[in-house]
């Protein structure tokens, strides 16, 4: 179990040094760092000053591992466009995405499971069979059309929603939380709707999929046989086994949520960390655009290893210990 | 049908059928079966595979699964008609009053939750016993069942045990609520050869010092000849011959029992008389008219190929065969 998690964060390293890799490699091919610092008047001199001190003509492995350094130490630079440092940027928009998508991620756990498990159970019933139907919708549309059709209906047409915007925040020492005003929460509908609906819907098919599969099973037969309440059987035992694949999948799910926030938020004009990556792309503001990817990385490895625990607290085959391997006649 | 009835029968199946509905026409897989189960008695049923002696079994604790349906019968435990009780009445009864044993002991336990636990739940079920209680009854049942160390392993998880230790779990789950009667189906089939006996002498036992009778169902003439005190010879969905397994092994009367006395070694029947049986039995949307057995039966006559043999009483034993009609018939 030790070995393991060790195993598992040194793997955890070298992933987030390929993609810091990556990200220094955008500073070094996409255009030239002092061109984007200096204005056209600049002389050259001037420029061959500023590169030996920003130490541009260090070698390769020395600017890498400083960059490294910085990075880890949460310095990502001077956003070229906004001239401020991007990790200020960073501390400002934060709280706008994780708030948008830890509440879709909880949405689509909360509705999707129950949904899965009512849908496996009763996969004949007429509810069953709605929920299946509209799940592939939610599948199959594009997040960006979702959205654009929920602003038409709430938004312009019904005028019960915001369209965009976080409504008003409250500041929390750096982190702003909109989740403590009505505006807040009414501008939060919409978007977080519109990102849960695919993970929901996956979700729900998952567990649907997997209940059906289990359920079939001889251990689930012979707890029915063994005179157990429907109640233990489906949410108990049935329901338990179908929780590592969707462990799994909602462990990577919240990682590309996190991604499909750049379209939910430029929909929505929201004020978080994709809406900056787009700005940022579009003016090849590459301190900020590295600093994206580094972050998004650290969150999929920071998820992974935490679905990799939960394993180990849902399946006791996967916590080998002594005693347990070894035949018993 | 004359049946000599000293005491009251623990369970009495009259005339059961058990159909499938499809959309080419309803098959029928268990046809017009009667039987009865002494208290204490032990029960074998053997028959190829879909002879239609699991579906026997889960019509009578309640578990057969749709669209497969109990067209017609009556199912009755120690006096109380049992096959048409809504559901929560039917699952009190199992586990309770008629426990269970399925075909593979090896996947029957849920593989996320421990011995302990699994045993406390069913104990609970049944019984109105606190935590404490029911594990010291967990305990004591893990001991009668001659799992070694028990008091340590209580707490082990079910890939941690051995086939043949998890069959005797199997078995300390069905006997938890000491019910009257056990279905006990094929509980040997996935088991080391080795083990099979130890199983089945360990099952034998437990039911002879708790009174418990047990519907055994397998292929294996040999488990039968060792342990059942009565025998039903199934196929094609109907009964060829029932009665006591000494006169029912020693003096076969349906040519069927015949060729099943094949896969023991140990009677006293030449051995050219032991003719392997030719061909399969058939499907169910192939079932022949008259006798299903006919298309395979060396003796069959034309009317064995149109008229449906029915029980009759031959000595101790009753068989459906017309070679045992009375003469004039
Ligand atoms: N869901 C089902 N639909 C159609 N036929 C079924 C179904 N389940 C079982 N059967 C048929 O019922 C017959 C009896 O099955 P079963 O009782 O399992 O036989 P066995 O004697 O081997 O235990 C078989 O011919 C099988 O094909
Ligand atoms: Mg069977």
């Amino acid at each position: 179990m030790f070995a393991f998690i060790i195993r598992r964060l040194l793997q955890s390293v070298l992933v987030m040094l390929t993609v810091a890799l990556i990200a220094f490699g955008l500073f070094r091919f996409v255009g030239d760092p002092i061109n984007n610092l200096v204005g056209q008047d600049t002389t050259l001199q001037d420029r061959e000053k500023l590169r030996e001190t920003l130490g541009l003509n260090d070698s390769f492995i020395v600017q890498f591992g400083r960059y490294v350094i910085n990075t880890a130490k949460g310095d990502f630079g001077y956003s070229y466009m906004h001239r401020r440092p991007v990790k200020d940027m960073l501390v400002e928009r934060m709280p706008a995405t994780l708030e948008l998508s830890i509440i879709s991620v909880l949405m689509a756990l909360f509705i999707g499971v129950p949904m899965g498990v009512y849908t496996g159970l009763h996969r004949n019933g007429l509810l069953a069979k709605i929920f299946m139907s509209m799940s592939l919708i939610g599948i199959s549309l594009p997040t960006f059309l979702i959205g654009i059709m929920l602003i038409l209906l709430f938004g312009v047409m019904l005028r019960w929603l915001p369209t965009f915007g976080r409504g008003e925040v409250v500041a929390l020492g750096t982190w702003t939380t909109g989740l403590l005003t009505v505006s807040g929460l009414k501008a939060l509908i919409m978007p977080s709707i519109t990102l849960a609906l695919f993970q929901m819907t996956l979700i729900m098919r998952l567990v649907r999929s997997e209940m059906l599969e289990v359920l079939r099973t001889d251990y689930i037969k012979f707890a029915r046989a063994r005179g157990l309440s429907n109640r233990a059987v489906n949410f108990g035992h049935a329901l338990k086994n179908t929780l590592v694949p969707v462990i799994t999948i909602t462990g990577l799910q919240l990682g590309s949520v996190i991604a499909f926030a750049i379209i939910t938020e430029s929909v929505f004009q929201w004020p978080g960390m994709g809406k900056m990556f787009i700005e940022a792309v579009a003016d090849v503001d590459i301190p900020v655009m590295a600093a994206y990817l580094c972050l998004i990385a650290l969150f999929f490895v920071v998820i992974n290893l935490v679905v990799d625990l939960l394993y180990y607290a849902v399946d006791p085959r996967l916590r080998i210990d002594q005693g347990a391997g070894g035949g018993h006649g | 049908m004359l049946k000599k009835v000293e005491t009251s029968p623990l369970l009495s199946v009259r005339n059961l059928r058990i159909e499938f509905p499809t959309r080419r026409g309803t098959l029928v897989a268990v046809d017009d079966i009667s039987f009865d189960i002494a208290p204490g008695e032990i029960l074998g049923v053997v028959g190829e595979s879909g002879a239609g002696k699991s579906l026997t079994g889960a019509a009578i604790i309640g578990l057969l699964e749709p669209p497969g349906r109990i067209a017609q019968g009556e199912i009755t435990l120690e006096g109380q008609r049992i096959d048409n009780l809504p559901y929560e009445e039917i699952r009190r009864i199992r586990g309770r009053r008629i426990g269970a044993i399925f075909q593979d002991p090896l996947t029957s336990l849920n593989p996320l939750y421990s011995v302990s636990r699994q045993l406390v739940e069913t104990i609970q079920t049944h019984l109105p016993l606190n935590d404490k209680e029911a594990r010291a009854r967990a305990l004591e049942l893990l001991d009668e069942v001659g799992i070694p160390g028990a008091g340590e392993r209580i707490d082990h998880y079910p890939h941690q045990f051995s086939g043949g230790m998890r069959q005797r779990v199997v078995i300390a789950l069905a006997l938890c609520a000491e019910p009257r009667l056990i279905i006990a189906d094929e509980p040997t089939t996935a088991l080391d050869v080795s083990i099979q006996a130890q199983i089945i002498t360990l099952l034998k036992r437990l039911c002879h010092d708790h009174g418990t009778a047990v519907m055994l169902v397998t292929h294996d003439m040999g488990v039968i000849a060792e342990a059942a005190d009565r025998v039903a010879v199934m196929y094609s969905g109907r009964i060829a011959e029932i009665g006591p397994v000494q006169e029912v092994v020693r003096a076969a009367k349906h040519p069927y029992t015949h060729g099943l006395m094949g896969s023991i070694p140990h009677i006293g029947h030449h051995v050219d008389q032991l003719t392997q049986i030719e061909g399969s039995m058939p499907r169910l949307q192939e079932i022949p008219p008259g006798c299903p057995f006919n298309p395979r039966c060396e003796e069959a006559t034309d009317r064995c190929r149109v008229e449906r043999p029915n029980l009759q009483s031959v000595n101790a034993t009753e068989v459906a065969c017309h070679l045992f009609d009375k003469a004039g018939a």
